[in-house]
């Protein structure tokens, strides 16, 4: 709680404002300007498939094509929902990516065991949701009763949940045979594959504990203004928690759907997914100081990133050029953001 | 396939008189322990006349590999882009290279999507791959699979692979043939990261190899593949080993670093046995004024083999050295030693590490 306030600028009448205006009842304006900026990520994002379908045709514009850029982007969209919660609230976890390998390797060394064979893959499932909630929470403990700054907290996590899972594999790959689980991963719904249908499902509930329960009111309060919120009767270091909590979680859950696309725990899954998450979180619209988040313009920001690989590979352009085009979307998409908030600021 | 695709004949002639060059020179060449040469300089102009050169049906080839990370993953890649340009009739596909299994299923998704003729396919874990290169197979585009296994060998249509194992029995073998019946040599290995399996392979196979000449590893050290690591590994040994008679380093990426600290401790009471086959270490060998005095090559040319075959695959011929009317199942390179005699023909396949 005490790190917060020592990384946000001190104009303080205004986010206060800010953050009485979105817990008290007149969201209107919120919304207002959510949509704006929403309609920005629409523009950009129908851009590149304009670009895609200029250059690539039928290949980008099939079917095929566009379940494989909701493939890419389930397993990071899952961790940025999460991503989004602890950023609104006013933090950073760096250690997403991390617990995804951690969380993937413990469930894929349960499965290889043989009691695997007796038990339902649900065990597997429920293990590695609970390595992730579990690697969450001590961050969570960490960062609010602890006090230790986020940013260090959870990159000593990142550090150690990585070395735990290469303790855990032996820095081997371990093979998850257990069927059950394979086809379910396998499965397509409507011709939808799982990992797109969990992407979605953890993005509608995420939108709606954003927008529409107590919980995602009282996430932007401590996010935009901790002291404010705490005058307010919130519980702010158990909230925080929770925050790092439900992070974990989605790392957890990222573990998982690892584990279904590539058949095989590692240690070595989901290296730097941290910043892709974190990107995708920012040029979506939260605020990086807390305070604002949106859930609509996050998927937007996964979905932009893992549109923008899949246009640079269909026409065989380098790692290169695709990195430069990351960066220069981040930085536009940022410097959008700050004249949109000065023009607001002065609107009001 | 049409006249207008054909080499003209002036070149094609070019080519069969460097092909027939240098299988002259391979032959010449050939001495003890290279019977397999001429599948191990894939990247070399050494293919037999029989028109497989020759431009067939167009083709596109698919290729995804690791990020270029260290040299011998480097060289992987630039191999494999380098043979492909030298046929008129590959297009060749190249996905970023990634260390992410996530992106790299997804690049494989799109080569499928896209209908590509083969997917050239070195993974940077087998076992994650496995499941779309099987999808791969049963959409009826063959996957060559290059370095790394899958774990399911329906998972590929041809596997080429290096020989780990055979690394260490070659400079086992090597130090014992020049250590001469010695048999009370101190022999030490710095090997590369230990718990990969392909490092256990590696020491094995050297301890299996020094076994026949009754010698064994007196000091063992493990390092990371890395200059820093490979320094710090032979800083520890040399203190350890007053006296050594030979050493095999796995690695010549980390060799720089090995290199290193057998100057600063001023030591040159034995000889040095590299491995995989870096450019910098073929020179010190070639040049015969450091310890260094061989190496045993881990092909950088696997990718470059596995776009030859696969254009061969997605044009129905097969290797024309073979009688075998298809292409073979499993390839595996062979892990020659290079000495100062010859050097030169191993220069221009090593890699800049």
């Amino acid at each position: 709680m005490t790190d917060i306030p020592a990384a946000v600028p001190a104009d303080e009448s205004a986010r206060i404002e800010k953050a009485s205006r979105s817990t008290t009842t007149t969201r209107k304006g919120f919304l207002h300007g959510a949509t704006g900026r929403n309609l920005g990520l629409v523009i950009a994002l129908v851009a590149l498939c304009i670009f895609g379908v200029i250059t690539a045709g039928e290949r980008f514009a099939s079917i095929d094509n566009v379940l494989t850029i909701l493939r890419l982007a389930s397993v990071i969209g899952v961790l940025s929902i999460g991503m989004t919660f602890v950023i609104t609230g006013g933090g950073i976890d760096l250690s997403v990516g991390s617990v995804v390998g951690l969380s993937s390797v413990w469930a894929s060394t349960l499965a290889t065991q043989t009691m695997a064979q007796d038990t339902h893959w649900i065990v597997m499932v429920g293990c590695a949701l609970a390595v992730g909630l579990g690697a969450g929470l001590v961050n969570g403990v960490l960062i609010a009763y602890g006090r230790v700054v986020a940013f260090i907290a959870t990159l000593a996590m990142l550090v150690s949940a990585r070395g735990l899972a290469e303790i855990i594999a032996n820095r081997q790959t371990q093979i998850v045979k257990v069927q059950g689980f394979l086809d379910f991963f396998r499965d397509d719904v409507i011709g939808i594959p799982m990992l797109v249908w969990i992407f979605v499902v953890v993005a509608v509930a995420g939108w709606i504990l954003l927008n529409r329960t107590t919980f995602g009111r009282r996430t932007i309060a401590v996010g935009g203004n901790p002291e404010a919120a705490r005058l307010a009767g919130i519980k702010v270091k158990r909230h925080t928690m929770y925050l790092y909590a439900l992070s974990g979680l989605a790392a957890g859950i990222g573990g998982v759907m690892m584990l279904g696309r590539t058949t095989a725990g590692s240690s070595t899954n989901g290296q730097l997914y941290e910043l892709d998450a974190i990107a995708a979180v920012v040029v979506g619209g939260t605020l990086l100081i807390g305070g604002r988040g949106t859930i609509v313009g996050t998927v937007l920001g996964v979905l932009i990133f893992s549109t923008l690989t899949n246009v640079f590979t269909q026409n065989n352009l380098s790692i290169s050029a695709q990195a430069v085009a990351k960066g220069v979307i981040i930085v536009v998409a940022v410097l959008l953001q700050q004249r949109i908030a000065e023009r607001s600021r002065a609107g009001t | 396939m049409t006249s207008a695709l054909r080499v003209p004949v002036r070149r094609r002639r070019w080519m069969m008189a460097g092909t027939a060059a240098a299988l002259a020179l391979v032959v010449a060449g050939c001495t003890s322990n290279t019977p397999e040469e001429d599948t191990t300089g894939g990247a070399a102009p050494a293919v037999a006349a029989t028109g497989n050169d020759e431009p067939g049906d167009k083709v596109t080839i698919a290729f995804s590999a690791p990020a270029a990370d260290h040299g011998w993953i480097g060289a992987i890649t630039k191999g494999a882009v380098a043979e492909a340009g030298k046929y008129s009739d590959v297009e060749l596909v190249q996905a970023e290279a990634t260390n992410d299994v996530n992106l790299q299923i997804s690049q494989v998704e799109q080569f499928i999507n896209d209908k590509v003729d083969v997917i050239v396919l070195l993974p940077f874990d087998g076992a994650a791959l496995t499941e779309v290169a099987t999808k791969a197979m049963q959409a009826g585009i063959p996957v060559v699979n290059v370095d790394r296994e899958f774990s399911d060998p329906n998972a590929a249509r041809v596997t080429v692979l290096g020989d780990n194992y055979g690394m260490g029995v070659s400079a086992g073998k090597f130090i014992c043939d020049q250590l001469g019946g010695k048999t009370d040599a101190k022999v030490a290995e710095i090997a590369g990261i230990d718990s990969l399996p392909l490092t256990q392979d590696r020491s094995k196979g050297f301890k299996d190899a020094l076994a026949t000449c009754g010698l064994t590893v007196s000091n063992r050290v493990a390092a990371d593949f890395t200059v820093q690591g490979g320094e710090a590994a032979a800083a520890n040994l040399l203190q350890a080993a007053p006296k050594l008679d030979a050493i095999w380093n796995h690695d010549d990426d980390q060799g720089v670093g090995v290199m290193a600290a057998i100057e600063n401790a001023g030591r040159d009471e034995f000889f040095m046995v590299g491995g995989a086959g870096s450019k910098n270490v073929m020179e010190a060998i070639k040049a015969d004024n450091t310890v260094l005095k061989a190496t045993v090559v881990y092909p950088s040319t696997q990718a470059a083999d596995g776009i030859k075959l696969a254009r061969l695959l997605a044009q129905g011929k097969a290797m024309s050295d073979l009688v075998e009317v298809e292409v073979p199942r499993t390839v595996q390179l062979y892990a020659p030693v290079v000495t100062k005699e010859n050097v030169d023909q191993y220069l221009p396949t090593a890699f800049e590490s």
